[in-house]
């Protein structure tokens, strides 16, 4: 009884966790009658993980800059200076190097954003579009600067190749990492061996964090907490979201709206600007142009269906990444999760039945039946489709859930200081 | 900083009102002036970055200008000027009504691909046959630019995020159908296009290779805009709708269906963009579909102020911009420089005119106040 007032009730942690364990549990089931041991192997969350990273920095950039007010289309541009200077700087100096100036770099490319948007009260969204093109257009004069005929492996659109990576590593008792030069025991491969239902599932799960696993994922998997801590409980944080909700109030209390922006918008651009970095770096070992390929706009999708909130983020942009990471071990696996979809689908049927609305249950059952249909009648998703599936996914979450998302709500308008007092 | 900024177009700004006093062009010069304005400081940015990277800004420029102006570099500039004409009309039938077409990009590839399928299956006399498939480009994207104006209207979806995630779903919806459905392998050829589209349906070129007849086509699309948005009673509902929705919809105009309709609109102009390449370049669609249509549309639009006569000019410096390109490689200057004075361009000219626009206003308000007060204060 209790459960089913928690699942009926208003969204509480408790509520989540009940439905993140319950999404799990269909998770595991559907590994178990699709047979599709891919799903939740650790082989496949290494992936995921790989490919999230990048998104993820994406999407925090896209949170950072519009909690302060500012919406942030460059976000692809700044993310092709990382790639670029990441690059660049880990071909030269290594790969820490690179990193940090690729962090510097997506910085400048915010900082720029900043200056039109807040400085000269430019349209945000030109202003982004002008950065998109101006970022392609620079990094290639960079590239036609640098990368001459006479370096060996590069090119007008490629970088040569780097000398050493970023290390990987095993965490000790997780998954046989070393410690002190001793072994330690690779205790989640054992239970992710024994193909147990749910509990090799979660094995496998977390054996993709800790079995060769980059140090920078390790890195950007802390700016998610660190995101929300600094945001939501700082003082730096309120005045900065304050700032992206009611500026003028704000600055009657006497924030100072415009350096925190620039702020902001330093740190949104240092945020892309890694995520190309990671692009460069962990994901690849050289610079190519149109690496991006798009992520700043997926990070844009991320943080609209994550509602704007650094968990909601890492979220859903770990759900873009899973998929494409499906598609990557093995284009067998990604109709698989279409079965794990059609449980999700009874699931939010249970809780539309328990609540008496009628709406959410049609779109339930028409949602699950089509869920069911592709596992049962697609053998293999075409890999261009599989790419569009982020973006179709914001449009449907923009036009079923738009009643309970909540953006900042001065994100985007025109505001100059002082003069709305 | 801005203080200074302030002062200085302030000087010019009433500078230029003393010179034209009474002859009612004021705006129009204030207009040609802060955006000629805005390409000479981008200039110089660009220079300085030239400098920087030791390159030498006055042989880049002047190798330009040498290029630039032969006869064959002109009319390649008015070659790849028409293009974006197009879709800089359509990106500014958008701005007229305050929407904010990103998808133009997305919905001329619709408009090239559902063209070139189509016309590749028909057979019909010429003029029958370049007409049906214009219709189906525009019909393309129109379709294509619905669908974001229909979820704003109807769910409150913000445009600028719904057409940013069509145009990549676009990306991949033509990857699907072009590699499932619609390719077409001829034997011994390496680039693998769509079926070629008959004879019938190609574009007479106005010189050969170098300047195709679409070119009157954007001239008409132009002039259409203009009798259209300028002219016409729908026109001054749209622009009346984009100016003051609130206002509009006392005056009894639907915002809503002016969403819909101009969106319909730009995206069916959009749709024509890519009628170059297809008619007359390539014949068909293939992987060397053209790219950037949309997001040059929106530089140039906004350059040329969402007025015919400045997409023209704009759309045509965009022109001469990438006809240099290759003469500057050959100079040993990098060519993607014109790629930065672009994106500059279109930087410093959205900042120059918020500011001048804002000075101007400043002063018709102060001026006004001072009318205002006078009587008082002479009582």
């Amino acid at each position: 009884m209790k459960l089913i007032a928690l699942l009926k009730g208003k969204a509480t942690p408790a509520r989540t966790m009940l439905f993140a364990g319950t999404l799990f549990l269909l998770l595991s089931l559907a590994r178990v009658l699709s047979d599709g041991g891919d799903l939740t192997s650790s082989q496949t969350m290494g992936t995921t993980l790989r490919v999230t990273c990048p998104i993820l920095l994406a999407g925090l950039a896209g949170l950072w800059a519009e909690r302060a007010g500012i919406v942030n289309i460059g976000i692809e541009g700044m993310m092709i200076f990382g790639t670029w200077f990441g690059g660049w700087g880990a071909w030269k100096y290594g790969p820490w190097v690179g990193l940090l100036l690729a962090i510097i770099a997506g910085s400048a490319g915010g900082l720029i954003h900043a200056f039109a948007v807040v400085q000269f009260n430019v349209n945000h969204v030109i202003s982004g579009v002008a950065m998109n093109l101006f970022a392609f257009g620079a990094m290639r004069y960079m590239s036609e600067l640098v990368y001459t005929a006479k370096i060996q492996g590069a090119g007008i659109s490629q970088s040569p190749q780097q000398k050493w990576p970023i290390p990987r590593v095993n965490l000790p008792f997780l998954a046989g990492g070393d410690l002190f030069g001793w072994k330690t025991p690779d205790s989640l491969g054992w239970l992710e061996r024994h193909k147990w239902f749910a509990i090799s599932d979660l094995a496998g799960i977390l054996r993709g964090i800790a079995f060769n696993v980059s140090l920078a994922s390790l890195l950007v998997l802390t700016l998610v907490p660190i995101s929300a801590w600094v945001l939501w409980r700082t003082r730096f944080g309120l005045r900065l979201r304050s700032s992206g909700e009611a500026p003028a109030a704000a600055e009657s209390l006497g924030v100072k709206v415009t350096p925190l922006r620039y702020a902001a918008m330093a740190i949104s651009g240092g945020f892309a600007g890694l995520g190309g970095g990671f692009l460069a770096i962990v994901s690849s070992s050289y610079y190519r142009q149109g690496q991006t390929a798009n992520r700043g706009f997926i990070g844009l999708a991320t943080n609209i269906a994550g509602n704007w909130r650094p968990v909601g983020v890492l979220a859903s942009a770990a759900l873009f990444g899973f998929a494409e990471a499906l598609q990557l071990v093995g284009a067998d696996s990604l109709p698989k999760l279409f079965l794990f979809l059609t449980f999700a689908c009874g699931l939010g049927l249970l809780v539309s039945l328990l609540r008496r609305k009628m709406v959410p249950m049609i779109n339930a059952v028409v949602a699950g039946g089509l869920f069911l249909w592709i596992y049962l009648a697609v053998n293999e998703v075409p890999e261009p489709l599989t790419k569009a599936a982020p973006y179709l996914m914001t449009l449907i979450v923009l036009t079923t859930a738009s009643q309970r998302l909540r953006p900042p709500a001065f994100a985007g308008i025109p505001y100059r200081s002082g003069e709305s007092h | 900083m801005s203080e200074s900024i302030n002062e200085s177009v302030d000087t010019a700004v009433s500078k230029l009102q003393r010179l034209f006093k009474g002859s009612g062009q004021q705006s129009v010069l204030i207009t040609l002036a802060s955006s000629l304005a805005a390409v000479a400081i981008a200039l110089v940015l660009a220079g300085i970055l030239l400098w920087a990277t030791g390159k030498s800004p006055f042989d880049a420029y002047s190798k330009m200008l040498e290029a630039g102006l032969t006869n064959d570099k002109l009319l390649e500039t008015v070659q790849r000027a028409t293009p974006l004409i197009v879709a800089a009309v359509a990106v500014a039938i958008g701005f007229k009504m305050n929407l904010f077409n990103i998808g133009v990009e997305g919905q001329y590839l619709m408009g090239v691909f559902w063209a070139a399928v189509v016309g590749a299956y028909v057979h019909l006399p010429s003029v029958l046959h370049i007409g049906l498939i214009f219709l189906v480009a525009m019909a393309a994207g129109a379709i294509w630019a619905a669908i974001p104006a229909i979820l704003k209207v109807k769910k409150g979806v913000n445009e600028v995020i719904a057409t940013i995630m069509l145009n990549t779903i676009t990306l991949s919806i033509i990857d699907w159908l072009f590699q499932e459905k619609f390719r077409h392998e001829i034997p011994g050829q390496l680039d693998v296009k769509t079926k070629l589209l008959p004879t019938t349906a190609w574009l007479p070129d106005l010189v050969k290779n170098r300047l195709s007849s679409f070119v009157f086509m954007a001239l008409v699309v132009v002039i259409v805009f203009w009798l259209i948005v300028y002219k016409s009673k729908f026109g001054f509902r749209l622009r009346a709708s984009g100016a003051n929705a609130i206002a509009a919809r006392t005056a009894g105009i639907s915002s809503n269906n002016m969403i819909v309709t101009s969106m319909v609109m730009s995206g069916a102009i959009a749709g024509l963009a890519g009628m170059t390449y297809l008619l007359s370049t390539s014949h068909a669609y293939g992987p060397t579909r053209p790219e950037g249509y949309g997001f040059n549309g929106i530089a140039v639009a906004l350059l040329g102020r969402n007025h015919p006569a400045g997409i023209i000019v704009a759309g045509l410096l965009w022109g001469f911009l990438d006809s240099v390109a290759g003469p500057l490689q050959i100079a040993k200057i990098p060519q993607s420089i014109v790629l930065v004075i672009k994106a500059v361009i279109l930087l410093t000219v959205v900042i120059v005119n918020e500011v001048v626009g804002r000075r101007v206003a400043k002063r018709t308000a102060d001026r006004t106040a001072a009318q205002l007060t006078l009587p008082v204060v002479a009582a």
